[in-house]
């Protein structure tokens, strides 16, 4: 179902790379000179306290902030020069949930379209809301409005997660499925960057943490 | 392309589930113009004269009504950023709400301007004309409108500033539209409709689009 064999990597390239990116909020520096690699099967996990600037790197990365300074590569090309064409290559879950309270649970997954109801009923199984799929997602708990919008990386193909705080209101199970989910998504050679301040356990990710670079 | 048919087919599914909104609008549209003969009396001849322009500024003043939910509603629940990185351009997201905002609300007003401007007592034979040049109003009401909630998007009043930015722009459309549904012979007029219309086709989802990319940012 999943095919993200397209963008497997070419020796010697990593596939994404930053630059000395720089994030700047108003008048103050969030963050500057963030570099690092990512190559297909990796993953990065953002640290920091609040406020360290880990919601403006990844929508940054997502391509709906420009960086105020600094690049980002993909495959040694600049990935903001085209916002769309990055966009394919990436599946955002953010701060909100993006849920429309009046849609059922599976109506809010078709939404986006180009997908077809055997492969909303299979994501969201991979979330454990299959029971649910009828239901208007305004019933939903906190919790299950995080899986649902998490259940949209299930209809993805893109190779690159960016995901902001992914296991907010998670229970363990839930966390358990999402890290097993994870794991899954690098071994078919898929990327993930994550903001967190709760205990994530990705196996061979790097943690990076955000409050360094900033004085 | 299949992205941009997903997003009209989305502001579609959305507008059903949420039908209040546009029926709002007609409801709005209706009940303001039938205010008129109230204010004025009943005589026949008064409102047979000024109905093609009561039509044009009520309809007008409705598709304004659901227009800062146009953006706003995607705005403050998210959606607006999954949109935003749906590997569309900025401006193609800004055309398609613009085009569901035409499909959800300009369409319908245009189904009842009819039995509205009959009501008004005018003459019937000249409706097709007045429809005619609403055909091209409501598309930019949804443009010039959509522009403007677009502009306002996350502003602290917003609401009121969307009317008097889009309201203004408006201007020349209703100066010619209503022109345009009473006159003898509407050439000029229709073309200067026309001409408004392939004016803020492009320019204003890419006004829009750079909006949107701000409100994100």
């Amino acid at each position: 179902m999943r095919n993200i064999a397209l963008h497997q990597p070419i020796s010697g390239v990593p596939l994404l790379q930053a630059r000395g990116l720089a994030a700047i909020r108003g008048e103050r520096v969030v963050f500057r000179d963030v570099s690092f690699t990512l190559d297909a099967g990796g993953a990065l996990l953002l640290v920091g306290p609040n406020g360290a600037g880990k919601s403006s790197l990844i929508r940054l990365l997502a391509g709906l902030t420009a960086p105020a300074a600094g690049q980002l590569l993909w495959r040694s090309e600049n990935a903001l020069d085209d916002p769309p064409l990055h966009a394919t290559r990436l599946c955002f879950v953010g701060h909100h949930d993006a849920i429309k309270p009046g849609l059922s649970v599976a109506e809010n997954l078709g939404l986006a379209g180009r997908v077809g109801p055997d492969a909303i009923m299979a994501a969201l199984t991979r979330m454990d809301l299959q029971r649910f799929a009828e239901l208007p997602a305004r019933l939903l708990s906190s919790g299950q409005r995080r899986r649902l919008a998490l259940a949209r990386l299930a209809l993805s193909d893109a190779p690159l997660w960016l995901l902001d705080e992914p296991t907010t209101g998670l229970d363990a199970a839930s966390v358990a499925r999402l890290e097993q989910f994870f794991a899954e998504h690098r071994k078919a050679g898929g990327m993930i960057i994550a903001a967190t301040h709760l205990p994530l356990d990705m196996p061979g990710s790097v943690p990076f943490d955000l409050s360094r670079g900033v004085r | 392309m299949s992205r941009f048919w997903a997003l009209i087919r989305r502001e579609l599914v959305l507008a059903l589930h949420q039908a209040g909104d546009s029926v709002a609008a007609l409801l709005f549209f209706v009940i303001a113009a039938s205010l008129f003969p109230f204010a004025l009396g009943p005589s026949g001849t008064i409102l047979a004269r000024i109905a093609p322009g009561v039509v044009w500024v009520v309809a007008l003043l409705a598709a304004l009504l659901p227009l800062n939910r146009l953006f706003g509603a995607d705005f403050e629940d998210g959606s607006l950023d999954q949109l935003m990185v749906s590997g569309l351009p900025a401006s193609a997201v800004a055309l398609g709400k613009m085009m569901g905002h035409w499909l959800t609300t300009g369409l319908p007003l245009l189904l009842i301007a009819g039995p509205v401007a009959i009501m008004l007592r005018m003459d019937a034979a000249s409706v097709p004309q007045l429809l005619a040049s609403l055909v091209p109003g409501t598309m930019l009401f949804s443009l010039v409108g959509g522009m403007a909630a677009a502009i306002t998007l996350g502003a602290r009043g917003g609401t009121v500033l969307l009317p008097l930015i889009a309201l203004p722009l408006m201007i020349p459309a209703v100066i010619f539209g209503a022109a345009g549904a009473v006159s003898a012979h509407p050439v000029g007029e229709f073309a200067m409709l026309f001409g408004l219309l392939s004016l803020f086709l492009p320019v204003a989802p890419l006004a829009a689009a750079g909006a949107l990319r701000a409100a994100v940012a």
